[in-house]
């Protein structure tokens, strides 16, 4: 049950994407995010599919992989496209036929609300696809370095920049290390005949007590002695701290970069000059 | 019940880059009434094994329907760990699984809750009253702690030792058996160690049929196990009684494996040009030694 969590795992494989610099990363996504809420017609969301596609061939995942990471998000996918499906109503038409499909009571299934619900799904997809190639291919511990390295301008304001990233690096790294523990408790109690995936809401939050509370009193034990750690190391914030890995762009980045620019550019275009408008 | 195992393979995270093969091709068998002790290196793949045998780990043929058996046997008893329709629960009861540092499963309120808990779990209907707390009371007691002093105590006030006891108690309450224990002495004192393998011992007599544990002490394994499965790289090497393994003690150390104290003293005294043929327990050796006479010492 717990190896179906794939989204936002780390995808080891060596690629040009992964070898990006992080910041540059999410800059695209930021940039390609904007992109898909820009696209306001199904030609520009076929664009961006298409970029996407090839990022994800660059990045040398198998393509399965990456869709499971929609599993997570379909159940709000179907349902978004049900609603836009048999309540969106519009007389638009767009291909040979009448523009309202079928009607029963309050529902109204039109070419419309077909093209809108393709559309609007698209994009979840699109977004959730997006974003998930940002964690498969880069680190936890490059993530952070690459988010603090962009928020570094806020500690003009006094914004605590470094202890942030810190508490994220501490919370990603601790993610696969309580997903174990989780996993070696469950069996523990399983062994003892509880039964963790059966039975009704109440009898499942019933039955969940008896892994969270060892798994809260591990969590606290950790973060004692990883603090004691820290204390042992005399770690004390940000302030003169040097980086082990330092982030430099390259000519890769200026590739991807103009990638982007281009993506947007033509997006943009589009936005003001719409080919088949909705 | 018997335990047989024939081409057991295992891999963690197949078909993705994180694959680990942790099992190769094991094949063993436990017979009832064995003390059975598993040792190897950290990673070998003990644990792994261990837990295939109450169903917490399943082979493949026994979690998809309609996939071919694979010529992988697994039985417990009656149970017939490859096939899917297998009652899993039912084998659980019978196969008590004691895990690495059992005092992290407790959480309930008091020590009488958590060991009624497994009770509680495979009672076929709803338990009386009087029956949970007789049966909490015989494992609270069989396994050393004061039944009247701990059940209202919260199971986190106990000592690291008790706390262990408690937990080996929830797992007994149901009398398995056959219990397993993933290296039930670790982390403790030697006076807790000791207690642990005298608790097992009583266990054996009066409670469990069968006992496997995984450890990584030779000593403990050389005084209490029958046989010993040695692994190594998810292969089983040897499945040897203990007078005969420590025998092989180049090969033991070339697995990067330590050996008991009594098999160094042997080795140590044939280096000497001194043969003892003892089976490695204590008292053997000192009975051994004895009878060679005070000349040759
Ligand atoms: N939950 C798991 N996920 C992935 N790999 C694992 C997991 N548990 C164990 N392994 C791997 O399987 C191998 C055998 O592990 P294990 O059976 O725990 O060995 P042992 O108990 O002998 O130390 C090791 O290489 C280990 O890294
Ligand atoms: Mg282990």
């Amino acid at each position: 049950m717990l190896k179906d969590v794939s989204f936002g795992q780390y995808y080891p494989v060596r690629s040009f994407v992964h070898s990006l610099d992080p910041r540059l990363k999410i800059l695209f996504l930021i940039g390609y995010i904007v992109a898909i809420f820009l696209a306001q017609e199904l030609l520009a969301l076929g664009i961006c599919a298409a970029v996407l596609l090839f990022a994800i061939l660059l990045a040398r995942i198998p393509l399965g992989k990456v869709l499971r990471a929609v599993k997570g998000v379909l159940f709000l996918v179907l349902f978004t496209a049900a609603v836009n499906i048999f309540f969106h109503g519009g007389d638009k038409v767009y291909w040979d036929g009448p523009a309202l499909l079928w009607e029963w009571k309050i529902f109204r299934v039109t070419q419309a609300g077909i093209m809108l619900s393709v559309f609007l799904v698209l994009r979840l997809f699109l977004l959730v696809i997006g974003s998930s190639l940002l964690t498969y291919t880069t680190t936890p511990v490059s993530l952070t370095d690459g988010i603090e390295s962009l928020l570094t301008p806020l500690k003009w304001v006094r914004f605590p920049v470094h202890e942030l990233a810190l508490i994220m690096s501490i919370a990603l790294r601790f993610i696969p290390i309580l997903m174990d523990e989780t996993e070696r408790i469950m069996n523990a109690q399983k062994a003892r005949g509880a039964s963790l995936d059966s039975g009704g809401p109440a009898k499942r939050v019933k039955a969940i007590v008896p892994v969270l509370i060892p798994l809260l009193l591990s969590a606290f034990r950790r973060a004692d002695e990883l603090g004691d750690a820290m204390d042992a190391r005399c770690y004390s914030g940000g302030k003169n701290r040097t980086k082990y890995k330092k982030l430099r762009f390259s000519w890769r980045d200026l590739l991807a970069f103009a990638l982007l620019a281009a993506l947007i550019a033509g997006i943009v275009v589009m936005y003001i000059f719409p080919v088949f408008p909705l | 019940m018997r335990i047989v195992a024939e081409h057991l393979s295992y891999t963690y995270n197949a078909g993705t880059p994180f694959a680990a093969k942790a099992l190769d091709d094991v094949s063993l068998t436990i017979e009832e009434g064995e003390f059975f002790g598993v040792i190897g290196q950290t990673g070998s793949g003990k644990s792994t094994f261990v837990q295939h045998l109450n169903g917490l780990l399943r082979t493949p043929s026994s979690l998809k329907r309609g996939k071919k058996k694979d010529g992988t046997v697994l039985t417990v008893g009656g149970f017939d760990l490859t096939d899917r329709k297998t009652d899993f629960r039912a084998l659980r009861r019978q196969v008590g699984m004691v895990f690495q540092y059992p005092e992290n499963q407790l959480f309930a309120e008091t020590v009488f809750s958590d060991v009624a808990f497994g009770y509680k779990n495979f009672a076929e209907k709803k338990p009386e009253a009087g029956e949970v707390e007789r049966a909490v009371r015989d494992a609270i007691s069989v396994v050393g702690l004061d039944y009247e002093r701990v059940k209202d105590m919260s199971p986190f006030e106990l000592s690291g030792g008790q706390k262990r006891r408690a937990a080996i108690a929830g797992v007994i309450v149901t009398k398995p058996e056959i219990l397993v224990l993933d290296e039930p002495a670790a982390g403790l004192d030697p006076l807790g160690k000791r207690e642990v393998m005298a608790l097992l011992h009583k266990l054996k007599e009066s409670w469990c049929k069968t006992v496997v544990i995984v450890s990584h002490d030779m000593d403990e394994v050389a005084e209490n196990c029958t046989r010993v499965a040695v692994f190594s790289e998810g292969k089983v090497q040897y499945v040897l009684p203990p007078a005969e393994l420590f025998r092989r003690t180049e090969e033991l150390l070339r697995l990067g494996l330590d050996i008991p104290l009594t098999a160094k003293l042997v080795r140590a005294l044939g280096q000497r040009g001194v043969t003892v043929d003892c089976d490695f327990t204590a008292e053997d050796l000192v009975r051994k030694l004895l009878a060679l006479g005070g000349d040759q010492c």
